[in-house]
């Protein structure tokens, strides 16, 4: 048996089907993952994600600690709620994890990382905090819900208090604010509107059936993946790790190599790569011919195989598959995709497939 | 879930097999396997004329989460194929017993049928999974 969130017993009785999902029990869909998707393009949708780590650091010193630890500069963030996306670099550039921050208040910003990687997180955020003064302060209290959607914005308004409604319906895109307990942030990962909402765990339940009655509809973590991937969102451990730097998983633009005086983790490495230049891209994939996109096949470019698709699947709103792949730099327009043997043609694109309920991309 | 349809027979991977009045079989997955699947979005049946051994994966059944290999329970030859599910994946998920068939086979040897399960052996073996 796994881990449970709060919600665990209200998924089981709205017909979830659960599954392991980084050693939590999580609801993968209620019944269709494609009507699901489908929800959210178009209306609005809920995700229970409390199975990711909420990690705030607070202290005087949180924000130079947080210069060094993230690749993208958190001096970016000036105004208190503004939320920015950032990746934990090892020192050779490598990705440790992606992760969002908040910046709470000077002394105080929250990063909320992936579930699968929280230990190896936690142990390299303690491991660097030593010279700064901050305290690393998990919260495993918190549940989060993400509601996202064209209508997830009302709905979601709706059934808050009247206290923080108008704060947040104020909130412009990548910006959150709190409310007691609560921290309501206008940010997602299916390229549509919508929020992400911390609230005790005890809480949870009660504002999931608010939601629910408000006409927002459950959805699992299986059709959380094919929104992300057509709104070219990457997926750690899929799409980057370790073994990877982010100029070469279409992270380049999350990286704040200046100035070069700043020092993060990772920096020298990456500054190296780019000048000696980058050898790979990271494209988006359209299926051409039937079949099926999926993590690992080879991608064969000029006759031979050179890339690797990172992230594949179908894409519902399209209605065709797609992917999210690593080829070399000087990949054209076509490739081929090995899939059991056979080689099906495939278009190369510039992600995102979709954006606010539209398709970004030429399909024919 | 609903009831076995009592004049199938089941294999341990989840293929229903069918006799027909002309002596060939129909195959498809089970209701079980395709709710276990999830949403199909892509089917590949095999080709007219192939000849299969038994328990030769032969088809493939791709759903949004992934693609699985289907075992042909019986040995024998491929006489038709439902090409309809190249369009209509769903079609095995909406009616696995019935629109959602994958292929007919002419078999080897009808024998082969009594290693399969009745649908009250194949309901306990699903239980037990």
């Amino acid at each position: 048996m796994g881990n449970k969130t709060p919600l665990f017993e209200t998924h089981k009785a709205m017909g979830a089907r659960l599954v392991d999902f980084a050693g939590w029990d999580m609801p993968i869909h209620y019944g269709s993952q494609i009507e699901e998707h489908h929800t959210v393009r178009r209306d609005a949708g809920m995700f229970d994600v409390s199975h990711m780590t909420v990690v705030d650091l607070v202290g005087e010193q949180a924000r130079p600690f947080l210069r060094h630890l993230l690749a993208n500069n958190v001096d970016k963030l000036q105004d208190e709620g503004k939320a920015l996306y950032s990746c934990m670099l090892n020192e050779q550039g490598g990705v440790i994890d992606d992760l969002i921050v908040y910046f709470m208040h000077e002394s105080w910003f929250r990063l909320v990382v992936n579930s699968g990687t929280r230990d190896k997180d936690i142990d390299w955020i303690n491991a660097q905090a030593g010279p700064f003064a901050i305290d690393v302060i998990e919260q495993p209290e918190l549940a989060m819900i993400a509601v996202q959607g064209p209508n997830a914005r009302d709905k979601v308004l709706s059934v808050l208090d009247e206290s923080v409604r108008q704060s947040v319906a104020d909130l412009k895109l990548f910006f959150g604010v709190e409310h007691g307990d609560w921290f309501i942030a206008r940010t997602g990962y299916t390229g549509e509107d919508g929020f992400e909402i911390m609230l005790p765990g005890t809480e949870a339940v009660a504002f999931w059936n608010a939601l629910k009655d408000a006409g927002v509809e459950p959805c699992g973590l299986g059709c959380r993946d094919t929104l992300r991937l057509e709104a070219g969102m990457n997926l750690y451990g899929a799409d980057m790790d370790e073994s990877v730097s982010p100029l070469v998983s279409g992270l380049g633009w999350t990286v704040a190599l200046d100035p070069a005086e700043r020092g993060f983790i990772g920096q020298a490495a990456l500054t190296k790569e780019r000048a000696a230049g980058v050898k790979q891209k990271f494209v988006g994939l359209i299926l051409e011919d039937k079949g099926v996109l999926r993590n690992h096949q080879k991608v064969i470019v000029d006759d031979a195989v050179q890339g690797e698709i990172t992230s594949g699947s179908f894409s519902p709103t399209l209605g065709r598959s797609i992917a999210l792949a690593r080829v070399p730099a000087g990949t054209g327009s076509a490739c081929h995709v090995e899939v059991r043997g056979k080689q099906l043609a495939a278009r190369v694109v510039k992600p995102p497939f979709v954006r606010n309920g539209k398709v970004q991309i030429d399909l024919d | 879930m609903g009831e076995l349809p009592g004049d199938l027979k089941y294999s341990k991977s989840h293929e229903w097999v069918r006799v027909n009045d002309d002596g060939t079989v129909t195959v498809g997955i089970t209701d079980h396997a395709q709710e276990q699947l999830g949403d199909m979005v892509y089917v590949e049946v095999p080709e007219q004329g192939r000849e299969l051994e038994a328990e030769e994966a032969c088809a493939v059944v791709e759903s949004v989460k992934a693609a699985s290999d289907v075992y042909t329970p019986l040995a024998g030859t491929v006489v038709e194929a439902n090409e309809a599910l190249t369009d209509s994946p769903e079609m095995v998920n909406q009616d696995a017993y019935g629109t959602g068939w994958l292929m007919k086979l002419k078999p080897a040897s009808s024998d082969a049928l009594d290693d399969l399960m009745d649908p009250g052996a194949y309901q306990e073996f699903i239980d037990a999974e």
